[in-house]
């Protein structure tokens, strides 16, 4: 049995894992990061947008302030979040950008003097300021009071990820690509790494580490229609969720993003939004402002998601081939913003739809997009259940981002927490051992290697592991999608009950050698049908509508029974996981309010 | 539309004992807006489920999908099958590592190219939390982003004469990450470290100026531009090196 032994390791290199990662070597730690891809592919890379930080740099951010992103996260978690953590995060992002900046990035600075920027469709000028000429710029996102998204361009994820990973290699962190981690090795009560497969030998590799992190992005690939990269298929939290001990939080707050395009799904970003741009029915009418007055396209991604849906549901989406669909206009934007400040979403539109944004509209949808829930851990990005192991990023529920995160929220969060939560890890690395039990690391591996030759041989039948999985994806994206209820949701919870029975009959056509992709699809597909059940039974459980968790048969947000989290784990061998709840959050710098957009009734704590 | 596609793609598992090199052949219907990305996965999931290949986020931002289609370096999220003929021929990139069918191992190649060029910053300077960031010119910063854009796609590496005749070569991709950091004022390094990085036959002068890196490029980085510059200021500076000290002075 080949091991290697390291202080931390994490599981992911992306913006998260990394920066984690790098905190950790900072202080002297070995580190090793595994990735199923090389680290500069990880899907951080995709993030257009930008990073939300209260600098107040810019004209429209002026009078920003730490205490003002408290607000509108907390108000755009629906009173979801963990408040302290809200805080403590965006204390820290103004720090976290600058030193982002410190390492290389090219943050996008002020120009001082008139500007043209664009809101709502229509062009305004803004002054900005002579003496904040070459501080850190921001544009606009949705659900935000200011102006504080930090950006370069329309490539904010892949500078980010590509300075984070130099610096990662200046700080000699052993960055391991193609290679999966397939389970965690604990006994218990404390984890000691993990069991890891390569991607290009199919060799398996025992990791033993003090510390383990799971790092490893959302799970939107539940969903046939994702934004999400292809490897964005939940492996970390299948991993933790197979210890049978750490508990899973708030899986049923899934974000959709209003601008999938069709039929791709691919992500144009919020930038189009922010920047000015609309959204047309078939008769090419905006239809946005009808429903929210005030904030139109840049109410919160669920607020516009869902007012698409109803949009289409009265008949006035544009029919295609893939369905209906309705449309971004950026044209007004002009031909000089759309090639250089959202050239991405040009080449996106050029490339894989042959329109050209400057003349024609883009066709878009709502598609799932972001995993608000993820492990559970505390603040200090502890996961409970075992000890050793901590969370971070879009894989983590640490929880800053309740039902509904805000655009810009996300990116900010892979490196403000992969900063707090590194500190953390350190503090936990020089005060506390670890005992590496042979028994449990033998028995870790012992169990993958029997797993792989049963499904090698057919042992528990030979059901295909793409026909299970189009069936979870048919089932998921009907009863738990952007709309729910209770009587879709039973349907759904029954239907994954019974694909779940078949993903643990899988068995290759193959011989499973090497990198063999089949094997890679085995191994996951009783752990995503295991993530669609806690979302699709969590959702069924919550009788309310809370960010964006919408029940159609429980309209309100309901504070007085509701304001809770969902913790799930899942027993050995049980049809569906056991849930548990706990307060949404222990510390109220802000008692529950309304949002000021979305219009949805609240039964009030009290009530 | 109502075509039926031909697909030759290259088979090889070096894991696989039984395995040796040559072409399959599939066939698919071509349905509309398709890309071989649908394609490759339809003909995994459909005809052969040990098919490999890589893609990540399928909206080439990541680079992982490239490979050689019908003769050409390029992304295969990127290609739609109504601009190419009935007859589509994939193969892996060459230079870099096999991994099996149409994977390559980039992960280990770009590594080991940015350890060499040490793609970083190099500064004394200290971060300091409770201070103000550092200004910087905006025009400065989107030219540095321009460069940034690269993805390490692999394709200007695997079109480029030197990089398939010595391994050594550092290749396009590494001089445009150079030129970035000279361009950045953050990096301190001097026109001297940079020339002994890349002021040899294994960076800009191993270069025998064919232009396939530019022209295979997916972002359409102007590579040429930055190893002409690069090469220039490096002669420069090695004509510094070598001329007595009263007569150095700032070119």
């Amino acid at each position: 049995m080949k091991i290697i032994q390291t202080d931390l390791l994490c599981i992911g290199a992306g913006l998260a894992g990394e920066r984690v990662a790098i905190e950790a070597a900072d202080n002297g730690f070995s580190v090793i990061c595994l990735s199923i891809v090389p680290a500069r592919r990880s899907h951080s890379s995709a993030a257009q947008g930008g990073m939300q930080a209260a600098l107040g740099n810019s004209a429209m951010g002026e009078g920003d302030s730490p205490d003002v992103h408290f607000a509108d996260t907390v108000k755009g978690s629906d009173w979801g979040c963990d408040q302290e953590v809200a805080r403590l995060f965006v204390d820290a992002a103004p720090i976290a950008m600058r030193q982002m900046a410190f390492w290389g990035v090219p943050w996008n600075r002020v120009v001082p003097g008139e500007q043209t920027y664009y809101k709502g469709g229509k062009p305004f000028t803004a002054f900005e300021k002579p003496e904040n000429e070459g501080l850190i710029h921001s544009r606009n996102f949705g659900g935000t009071a200011k102006w504080r998204t930090c950006y370069t361009s329309d490539g904010t994820g892949h500078c980010v990820l590509y300075t984070l990973d130099n610096r990662a290699a200046q700080m000699g962190v052993n960055v391991v690509d193609k290679v999966e981690a397939i389970a965690l090795i604990h006994d218990g009560d404390t984890c000691m790494g993990a069991i890891a497969r390569c991607l290009k030998t199919g060799e398996l590799t025992a990791y033993l580490a003090r510390a383990t992190l799971v790092a490893t992005g959302g799970f939107g690939r539940i969903y046939r229609e994702s934004t999400n990269a292809v490897i964005c298929d939940g492996g970390g939290l299948i991993a933790a969720l197979d210890t049978g001990v750490v508990s899973l939080g708030n899986m049923e707050a899934v974000q959709f993003h209003p601008t999938g395009i069709v039929p791709t799904d691919i992500l144009v970003t919020e930038g189009c939004r922010g920047d000015g741009g609309t959204l047309l029915d078939k008769n090419e009418y905006r239809f946005m402002p009808d429903y929210e007055p005030d904030k139109a396209e840049l109410a919160s991604r669920d607020v516009v998601s869902r007012r698409m849906t109803e949009h289409m549901r009265k008949g006035l989406g544009v029919p295609s081939p893939y369905g209906d669909h309705l449309w971004l206009d950026i044209r007004h934007l002009g031909e000089h913003h759309i090639r250089t400040k959202l050239r991405e979403v040009d080449e996106i539109c050029q490339s894989f739809l042959g329109v050209d944004p400057v003349h024609q509209l883009i066709p878009v949808r709502p598609t799932q997009h972001y995993s608000m829930g993820g492990v559970r851990t505390n603040k200090d990005g502890a996961a409970y259940g075992l000890k050793g192991l901590f969370s971070a990023g879009e894989s983590a529920c640490w929880d800053m981002h309740g039902f509904n995160r805000l655009g810009g929220n996300s990116l900010a969060e892979t490196v403000v927490a992969g900063m707090i939560i590194g500190g953390k890890i350190v503090e936990f690395l020089k005060g506390t051992e670890t005992t590496f039990s042979t028994a449990a690391v033998r028995d870790a591996m012992n169990k993958q290697t029997s797993r792989i030759a049963d499904l090698v041989a057919c042992k528990h039948g030979s059901e295909n592991p793409y026909t299970v999985r189009n069936a979870m994806f048919d089932s998921i994206m009907k009863g738990a999608g952007i709309f729910r209820n209770g009587q879709d949701l039973e349907k759904c919870v029954g239907e994954l009950q019974e694909i779940l029975g078949r993903a643990r009959k899988v068995g290759l056509r193959s011989n499973g050698k090497g990198a063999n992709p089949e094997l890679t699809m085995a191994l996951k597909i009783e752990g995503m049908v295991k993530l669609a059940l806690c979302v699709a039974y969590g959702a069924l459980k919550r009788t309310e509508s809370r960010g964006a968790h919408t029940r159609e048969d429980f309209p309100e947000r309901n504070d007085r029974d509701w304001l809770t989290r969902t913790l799930a784990t899942w027993a050995d061998g049980a049809d569906l996981p056991t849930l548990n709840y706990e307060p949404a959050t222990h510390t109220f710098e802000m008692p529950p309010g309304d949002r000021g957009y979305g219009g949805g009734k609240i039964i009030p704590m009290n009530g | 539309m109502g075509r039926t596609l031909t697909f030759n793609i290259f088979r090889y598992n070096p894991s696989d004992p039984a395995s040796t090199p040559h072409m399959d052949k599939f066939t698919l219907d071509e349905t509309e807006r398709m890309t071989l990305f649908i394609a490759l996965n339809r003909i995994r999931e459909e005809l052969d489920p040990t098919l490999m290949f890589d893609f990540c986020c399928r909206a080439g931002i990541c680079g992982a999908c490239a490979m050689v289609i019908n003769g050409r370096p390029g992304l295969a999220c990127h290609t739609k099958t109504k601009e190419m003929p009935d007859e589509i021929t994939l193969m892996p990139l060459p230079v870099f590592k096999l991994v099996g069918d149409l994977s390559v191992d980039t992960g280990v190649w770009f590594r080991t190219m940015y350890q060499k060029i040490e793609s970083w910053v190099h500064t004394d300077k200290k971060f300091d939390p409770t201070a103000q960031e550092e200004r910087m010119d905006n025009g400065l910063a989107e030219q540095i982003y321009e460069l940034d854009r690269c993805i390490e796609c692999g394709c200007c590496v695997a079109a480029c004469g030197t990089a398939l005749m010595r391994e050594d070569f550092l290749g396009a991709v590494a001089l445009n990450r150079l030129a970035r950091f000279i361009l950045d004022p953050r990096d301190q390094r001097t026109e001297k470290e940079y020339f002994d990085v890349v002021g040899t036959d294994e960076g800009i002068f191993g270069c025998m100026g064919l232009l396939a890196c530019e022209d295979v490029c997916p972002k359409e980085i102007p590579l040429q531009e930055q190893l002409g510059k690069l090469r220039r200021k490096m002669a420069l500076a090695a004509v510094k090196n070598i001329l007595p000290k009263f007569l150095k002075k700032d070119f």
